[in-house]
């Protein structure tokens, strides 16, 4: 008898070795897939029962999946339709430019004058520069927590990073207003006397010491800090041991071995969550409606200016409209925060995609 | 092991927020009597109707409210007012709908707006009727180191909120404060950021009263072209208590609570200081515009030409209420907390920053609510 291989499927990859079969079974004469008749019970009925089973589970699951998905695209374009449907006719009233216009003054339906650009500049320039404060303390938290903590600090400081996110942000406002702004006006004060030649530090139109984006900035930072740096954190625990310890192996000290690992590796996680964070702040609107001082001047750009954004241009007027053509001015402006974040949004998936191509 | 410890965790949480929870005393409420005795209104109100009721609308009144529902409660046990202070025109829109049962507003309902048409809609094809029960002064508070007793008039006032007037010691508020030294400090104006019935009547005031000085108009938001906004009265209290230089305006309670030093105002008859006999004397004074029971006010005569030694500086928050449409439970329900209000609720109002009522206003507040089927 000689052994006859039985070649399998497509996956053949050595002679000899076939689906199912040992590489040595002897097979007997004649048709070699026939079972022997009367061994074998009939398969057919538990089989079957079995397939519509998993079929129908499968289904379901499906669905729910689907469903979910579509559910949140259908909510957030409801959000947007809503918006559109109560900005619009304000919009086609206002007599200003509506993106180039710098007052915001809806006081009579008839003669509504309102244009967005001060609210755009203002919530731009203190999302900004709380992502320009927070990213770097965030990078260093996370590196800190995964790289050079003892593990047995690293948990609980973990935990005290993420009990900031659980402070409401009414909290953080008085604390901004109250606390934080007299302690840094002094520091704020040089900063206008010393480098008031750049237009970002030049002396702004915040007549109330301390109510200016400076303050609001910083406090925001605070404020989106345990976002990045729990992100962060986790997209550095990743970071493959193989990877680390290679490195380690070919002689690199700890902070080589971060630069080239653990950094490359987790930047696009970096970027998203630094994504996220800009996204919280932009939209933050309690803490920066307690904090920014209302202002009668155009903004100016300086960091010592007060003013109003989107969202606390809302949360300041909602309580006294009374018409639809003034509310649909204030919706307007929230549609625009609503463009503006997805843009952020779209560019900042868009970074990371490439960056993760590239890698 | 890891259970243990955690339990123990949980337990030492347990037991020290039950400590917690044991050491605070919950206030108790005001007894009955505690309050003056009615002043000569129903001295018998019925308690019978429906136990909660819903209202919503202006914060200005928010501590008003909260003093007439303990004199109600004094009167009928067992009943309750919930107040949401969300701002006037929430209020307008939550009464109109028919989502709560009385409404509070800084300025009574308006023709214009469609606002008169909702409510009687929302009354079952009553008119609905504006009672003003709530009077409060607005006081005009300053920082100005080593100046304690200043004195304002609508003019000068008019000229320091709008930036005709730029430091303390221009010579029109001289004029008016002889004797006294002045800094050669820079004005700083503090007005509300947020949407609000007293920048309306403040400006609303100075319109009447500044001469001609005020150009820029009247509205809920600040339109004086000069300064800072805060957020709510009590930002503004804290940051022009901050600010030195600063002036800017805030109902009593507010200036009080921060210490602030509070302007007299001269309206040609000699510097008149805030007090509640000269708000009462300014409350009399104003006009009812509105027809039979729906008692609409007129207080730009009051802002104009005040009474001599009135404070002319005063807002008035209305009530929103049906006049027929309630159901039956609801109506007794109202009329009870509003007659308290109107009588033995307006004993606390003097402390807590407002006027009560004088009695001529009192007695045709008291037909109006008697009226409410």
């Amino acid at each position: 008898m000689t052994d006859r291989p039985v070649t399998g499927g497509p996956a053949d990859t050595e002679p000899g070795v076939e689906r199912g079969f040992p590489a040595t079974a002897t097979v007997p004469e004649g048709d070699v897939l026939m079972p022997d008749p009367g061994t074998e019970p009939d398969p057919a009925p538990p089989e079957t029962a079995g397939a519509t089973f998993t079929q129908r589970g499968d289904r379901i699951f499906r669905g729910l999946a689907t469903g979910s998905g579509v559910f949140i695209v259908a909510l957030i374009g409801a959000v947007g339709v809503f918006l559109l449907i109560q900005a619009i006719p304000s919009v086609l009233a206002d007599k200003d430019n509506f993106l180039l216009g710098r007052n915001f003054d809806t006081g009579d339906p008839a003669n509504l004058r309102f244009g967005i650009l001060d609210l755009l500049l203002v919530t731009v320039e203190v999302s900004v520069f709380a992502l320009i404060i927070a990213m770097p303390i965030g990078l260093g938290i996370a590196l800190f927590l995964t790289q050079y903590a003892p593990r047995r600090l690293a948990k609980p400081f973990g935990y005290l990073v993420d009990l900031l996110a659980a402070v409401p942000s009414i909290i953080f406002g008085l604390w901004g207003i109250l606390v934080l702004a007299p302690v840094i006006e002094p520091f704020a004060q040089w900063l206008q006397a010393h480098l008031g030649w750049i237009p970002v530090f030049a002396p702004g139109n915040s007549g109330i010491a301390g109510a200016t984006v400076f303050t609001a900035g910083i406090v925001l930072a605070v404020m989106i800090l345990p976002i990045i740096t729990s992100i962060t954190r986790e997209v550095f625990e990743r970071t493959p041991r193989t990877l680390i310890e290679a490195a380690l192996a070919l002689g690199a000290t700890k902070w080589e071995v971060v630069q080239t690992t653990v950094l490359p590796f987790g930047r696009s996680g970096y970027v998203s969550a630094s994504m996220l964070g800009l996204g919280r702040a932009l939209g933050e609107t309690i803490a920066l409606t307690v904090i920014l001082a209302g202002v009668q001047s155009a903004f100016s750009g300086s960091l010592f200016d007060g003013g109003a954004t989107f969202a606390s241009k809302i949360a300041l007027a909602f309580a006294e409209l009374n018409n639809n053509l003034s509310a649909g001015a204030y919706i307007a402006a929230g549609l625009v925060l609503f463009v503006l974040t997805f843009a952020v949004n779209a560019f900042a998936r868009a970074l990371v995609a490439r960056s993760g191509a590239k890698a | 092991m890891k259970l243990q410890r955690h339990g123990a965790v949980v337990a030492f949480l347990a037991a020290g927020a039950l400590l917690v929870a044991g050491c605070g005393s919950d206030p108790t409420p005001a007894g009955g009597g505690a309050g003056a005795p009615a002043a000569g209104g129903t001295s018998a109100v019925d308690c019978t109707g429906k136990k909660n009721l819903t209202a919503e609308g202006s914060s200005a009144q928010k501590n008003a409210i909260d003093a007439f529902i303990q004199a109600y409660q004094a009167a009928c046990a067992g009943s309750n007012v919930a107040y949401n202070p969300t701002g006037s025109g929430a209020g307008v829109k939550q009464f109109n709908a028919g989502l709560v049962d009385f409404g509070g507003s800084d300025s009574a309902l308006s023709k214009d707006k469609g606002e008169v048409d909702a409510a009687a809609t929302r009354c079952k094809g009553n008119p609905a009727w504006n009672l003003p029960l709530v009077f409060g002064p607005v006081a005009l508070t300053y920082k100005v180191s080593g100046v304690t007793d200043l004195t304002l008039n609508g003019e000068v006032a008019a000229k320091l909120f709008n930036g005709g007037i730029t430091t303390w010691n221009d010579p029109a508020i001289a004029a008016l404060n002889p004797g006294k030294t002045l800094p050669a400090v820079p004005v700083k104006v503090v007005y509300r950021s947020d949407e609000s019935g007293t920048t309306d009547n403040v400006q609303q005031y100075l319109t009447a009263a500044s001469k001609g000085a005020w150009t820029q108009g009247a509205g809920k938001k600040f339109v004086g072209g000069v300064g800072s906004g805060a957020e709510k009265s009590a930002g503004v209290a804290q940051a022009t208590a901050a600010t030195e230089g600063a002036i800017s305006y805030v109902e009593l309670s507010f200036a009080q609570d921060a210490k602030l030093s509070i302007a007299k105002i001269d309206s040609g008859s000699g510097a008149v200081e805030l007090t509640t006999e000269n708000v009462g004397k300014a409350i009399e004074g104003a006009k009812v515009t509105g027809t039979g029971n729906d008692l609409v006010i007129d207080l730009k005569g009051v802002y104009g030409t005040p009474a001599a030694g009135s404070y002319p500086l005063i807002l008035a928050t209305y009530e929103i209420v049906c006049s027929k449409g309630y159901d039956a439970d609801t109506a007794k329900a109202v009329k009870a907390f509003l007659a308290t209000a109107a009588t033995t609720g307006q004993a606390s109002l003097a402390d807590a920053g407002y006027a009560p009522l004088p009695a001529s206003f009192q007695s045709k507040l008291i037909t109006a609510i008697n009226a409410i089927a």
